[in-house]
């Protein structure tokens, strides 16, 4: 079973943090992987929140691809930096050569470009480079966005952390939001698109679980928008729905609950809204999830949540300071970052719940 | 001594060894009450005589005397139109089982009947012809729900069963708007009802006697108000009683709309007077157990009641092959379900219902892209559906199988993106095994958002036909159960509430093994399209459908 985790802070945080919150839940996990991803960056990304950030590991050649595409398209290289590596025998761990975070200026003929049209072309020049790469076998392009980063690697976390210097916290490397999660997709080959956090154009998601309705749900997706690639995961699904209905149908976030497990019939029928919720349940039949899940996602401003399955056949809880929260799928892990907390206020979502975690930290439970 | 002139054998006349059924008697064990006689519809058993040749010996030494007697028998009719039809009702009646039917399958009958009549035979229910095994048995439900995901429990969990019937919206194009954090509607779209994923067939009231029909009137009220099911029935074409279609009972029933329009004037009086909706219009274009023939009811079965719910004389009923006046989809789409929808203000989901055919998807593409939203369904009738008259050689030689056109249809709306917009309803001998729930998941699995069917439904009343040349008299207007008859006689032979029970009973059952297929699985609504549940060790079956193939 995956373990996924998510902390939101005041502070900015070194990924560190997240490295600690899943090791703490090893024994839930397989330890085949260290996946995360980090939004509203601090330290030496501080400076560049417009500014898209080019997360990639690859080999020297694919580094040639990428600066050519990258170039050609027009943008401007900022700034660039790659972790330190400290590699030693021993280490469980499948290193690419490169791992490369750059910061672009955008091409010039953006300069005025409405906020939407820039989104397209980041999206549309991650899926050039992915594809380019792919075709290569030369790397793996994860994220192109702003204000994001991230990093997914194939081994033992503990020596995934060790690899690349993650267990020594530091000012340079830090982020308010980091997602994670420990382990390589079992359904599939392991490839490291398949490992949790997926990212699409600001949203991100983690899913411990199995969604049964993978096959409805991936073609349907398939045709619905180009960014909508890979399925090298099912829970890469509920990404794309979570896009689709927030960001394309321009829905309220609390209608991805009434999409991804609708009411029982009864219980629909009994709203004052049901007639919405009917439709919504007929034209998004396709999105709909099956199985036992857990959901921890995060939306373009930076809103945090998880929810879960119709049944609640996956654990979340809920923990949270007063300059911290963490979501996660075993308490175990909030125990081991937040050992002084007051744990009458962890919260254990039911299935008709999304628990939200705003902006200023303020936790939200939004009943179905 | 009695000489016998071999040439008193006519090589043309007809022999018992010719018919398909022979009658095998005991007389031995008969006790001549005559029961099989009369419980014989088709008069193809007659009381008759025999002459017997006696030799008795009196007396302690051998003595023999020879004695005629003349002894009362049961006798099997041997013409071409009154023939057994091995319906077996004498076998059921008689006391001593002294008397039952045979099938012959030296028989010459195909090649007598025609040469004799110079007539195509006609009879109802399915194809005789068993060329090809059935798909769906040869496909199993094999993603079972292990580690990763539990299964559900059947008895504990609660499950969703429903279906769509109506036109289902592309997401993108929903009415809605954001007000307050909340979605809104700002205008009306096209009605969408939810219901149970089997329909009972279109069987009319007409093809049905009215003690049947009535029976499975009842059985649909009784499983929609009392066990909480909501199942719908198709009235067939024929129309219905007034008093069914002015009373609250009209909303689970679909109307049907067929070439001949029969009953349609009748309906169209007495909408003012309706209290409900009808629960969906059904277009019927074509029907899988006779594609390219358009319905046909005997004046033999026009009884008078059926003369006034469908506005007609006493006369053979022939509604035409094709709906006169329409001769492209887009004109169907504009005038059919234009005006049907209109019919009832748009309040009321019409669908189409066609026989499957190798030009099933180019006709679904069509509709697909439906400008109008008002194409409510698609209803695809394989050839192993059933029907109460057609000639044989359609029954027997036209049609196509269900399941790879389902697929098909299924696969052409993802390739637009458009699965699920039309809903798929599929039919075509599902059941015919007697495990209906199986059938129809494996359907749904494949695209079908849910399933029809109507031989099944006689088979739960009694109907001892079989698709082994067993009966198959229902354009006779003879049935020995009641139950595609119009003759009060034989109608009394059904009961009316058994028949009721029987159906509900079947869908309960149904119901309960829908959720057991659903709970291995581990999901709590249908899994419409999930082709990964599925499995076949028939490579070829695989391939086509593209589910996995084991061994």
């Amino acid at each position: 079973m995956c373990r996924i985790g998510a902390i939101k802070s005041k502070r900015y945080l070194h990924p560190s943090n997240a490295l600690r919150l899943m090791r703490s839940q090893q024994k839930g996990h397989d330890n085949s992987g260290f996946a995360f991803v980090m939004q509203d960056l601090g330290g030496m990304f501080e400076n560049y929140k417009d500014l898209p950030v080019l997360s990639m590991a690859c080999t020297n050649d694919g580094m040639h691809i990428a600066e050519d595409i990258l170039h050609s398209i027009g943008f401007v290289r900022v700034m660039q930096w790659s972790p330190d590596v400290h590699p030693h025998e021993g280490l469980n761990i499948e290193p690419m050569p490169n791992y490369v975070f750059e910061v672009f200026n955008y091409p010039h003929s953006y300069k005025y470009a409405p906020k939407e049209e820039k989104e397209e072309l980041l999206l549309d020049t991650r899926l050039k480079l992915r594809k380019a790469l792919e075709e290569a076998d030369e790397g793996y392009v994860y994220s192109f966005w702003p204000d994001v980063l991230t990093l997914k690697e194939i081994g033992d976390p503990r020596d995934i952390g060790t690899y690349f210097g993650l267990w020594e916290e530091n000012q340079d490397f830090t982020a308010k939001i980091i997602t994670a999660q420990c382990r390589q997709n079992t359904n599939y080959d392991i490839v490291r698109y398949a490992a949790h956090p997926f990212f699409l154009q600001g949203y991100t998601t983690l899913v411990n679980g199995e969604n049964t309705f993978y096959e409805k749900n991936r073609l349907f997706q398939q045709s619905l928008y180009k960014g909508y690639i890979g399925f090298e995961s099912d829970s890469q699904c509920f990404l794309y729905t979570l896009h689709y209905v927030n960001k394309i149908l321009k829905w309220p976030l609390k209608y991805f609950k009434h999409v991804i497990t609708p009411l029982p019939f009864e219980e629909m029928q009994m709203r004052d809204n049901s007639e919405i919720l009917m439709r919504i349940k007929a034209s998004l039949a396709n999105l709909e999830i099956n199985g036992p899940n857990a959901v921890i996602s995060v939306t373009p401003d930076g809103t945090l949540f998880t929810t879960c399955d119709s049944k609640k056949l996956r654990p979340v809880v809920v923990g949270k300071t007063d300059d911290t929260v963490i979501i996660t799928s075993e308490v175990t892990g909030i125990n081991e970052l937040m050992p002084d907390r007051d744990i009458s206020q962890d919260i254990y979502p039911n299935e008709r719940e999304m628990v939200v975690v705003g902006s200023d930290l303020n936790v939200e439970r939004w009943k179905q | 001594m009695e000489t016998i002139d071999t040439r008193d054998i006519k090589t043309n006349d007809i022999c018992k060894n010719d018919l398909k059924w022979q009658i095998e008697y005991n007389p031995q064990r008969c006790t001549l009450c005559g029961k099989c006689v009369a419980a014989c519809t088709f008069n193809a058993i007659k009381v008759n005589v025999e002459r017997r040749r006696k030799v008795y010996s009196e007396g302690p030494l051998p003595d023999p005397h020879v004695k005629w007697i003349t002894e009362p028998v049961i006798k099997q009719v041997v013409t071409c139109s009154k023939n057994c039809v091995g319906c077996g009702m004498c076998a059921k009646v008689c006391p001593n089982e002294a008397i039952k039917p045979v099938f012959n399958e030296h028989n010459r009958y195909n090649v007598m009947f025609r040469a004799e009549n110079a007539e195509s035979p006609k009879r109802g229910g399915r194809s005789n012809l068993h060329t090809e095994g059935r798909t769906l048995d040869k496909i199993k439900i094999g993603r079972i729900s292990q580690m990763t995901d539990p299964s559900l429990d059947a008895m504990r969990h609660t499950f969703d069963i429903l279906a769509p019937f109506g036109r289902v919206m592309p997401p993108e194009s929903l009415p809605f708007i954001v007000e307050d954090g909340d979605l809104k509607m700002n205008h009306s779209m096209p009605t969408t009802n939810w219901i149970y994923p089997i329909i009972i067939g279109d069987m009319s009231v007409g093809a049905l006697s009215t003690r049947m029909w009535e029976a499975v009137a009842i059985a649909t009220a009784y499983l929609n108000e009392v066990v909480g099911l909501p199942v719908r029935m198709c009235s067939g074409e024929g129309g219905m009683p007034q008093k069914l279609l002015k009373s609250r009972y009209l909303k689970y029933m679909i109307l049907q709309i067929a070439s001949g329009h029969f009953g349609w004037n009748r309906i169209i009086n007495a909408m003012p007077h309706m209290t409900e909706d009808p629960a969906g219009i059904l277009i019927k274009i074509g029907q899988g157990a006779k594609p390219g023939d358009g319905g046909l009811l005997l004046a033999k079965k026009v009884a008078r009641h059926i003369q006034e719910i469908r506005g007609v004389p006493k006369s053979d009923l022939l509604s035409p092959p094709n709906h006169q006046g329409l001769y492209s989809i887009e004109e169907s789409v504009q005038k059919m379900f234009l005006s049907m929808n209109a019919a009832f203000k748009f309040r009321v989901p019409v669908a189409i219902k066609v026989a499957a055919s190798t030009t099933s998807v180019s006709v679904y593409n069509n509709l697909l892209r439906d400008p109008y939203n008002i194409v409510g369904g698609f209803f695809l009738d394989g050839i192993a559906g059933g029907t109460g008259a057609a000639h044989e050689i359609s029954l027997d030689h036209t049609g196509h199988p269900i399941v790879s056109r389902l697929r098909d249809c299924y696969l052409a709306a993802v390739h637009q993106g458009k699965q699920g917009q039309i809903p798929l309803w599929a039919a075509g001998g599902l059941g015919m095994m007697g495990t209906l729930a199986a059938d129809a998941f494996k359907m749904i699995c494949l695209g079908a958002n849910g399933v029809f069917t109507g031989k099944l439904i006689l088979q739960i009343a009694g109907c001892v036909g079989n698709d082994f040349g067993k009966c198959n008299a229902c354009n006779t207007g003879l049935c020995p159960v009641g139950i595609t008859t119009q003759n009060k006689t034989l109608m009394d032979r059904l009961d009316v509430d058994k028949v009721a029970e029987n159906i509900v009973n079947y869908f309960i059952a149904t119901n309960t093994e829908l959720k057991k297929l659903l709970a291995p699985i581990g999901n709590s609504t249908l899994p419409v399209g999930r082709s990964d549940a599925l499995i076949t060790v028939d490579k070829n079956v695989a391939t086509r459908l593209n589910i996995q193939h084991v061994c």
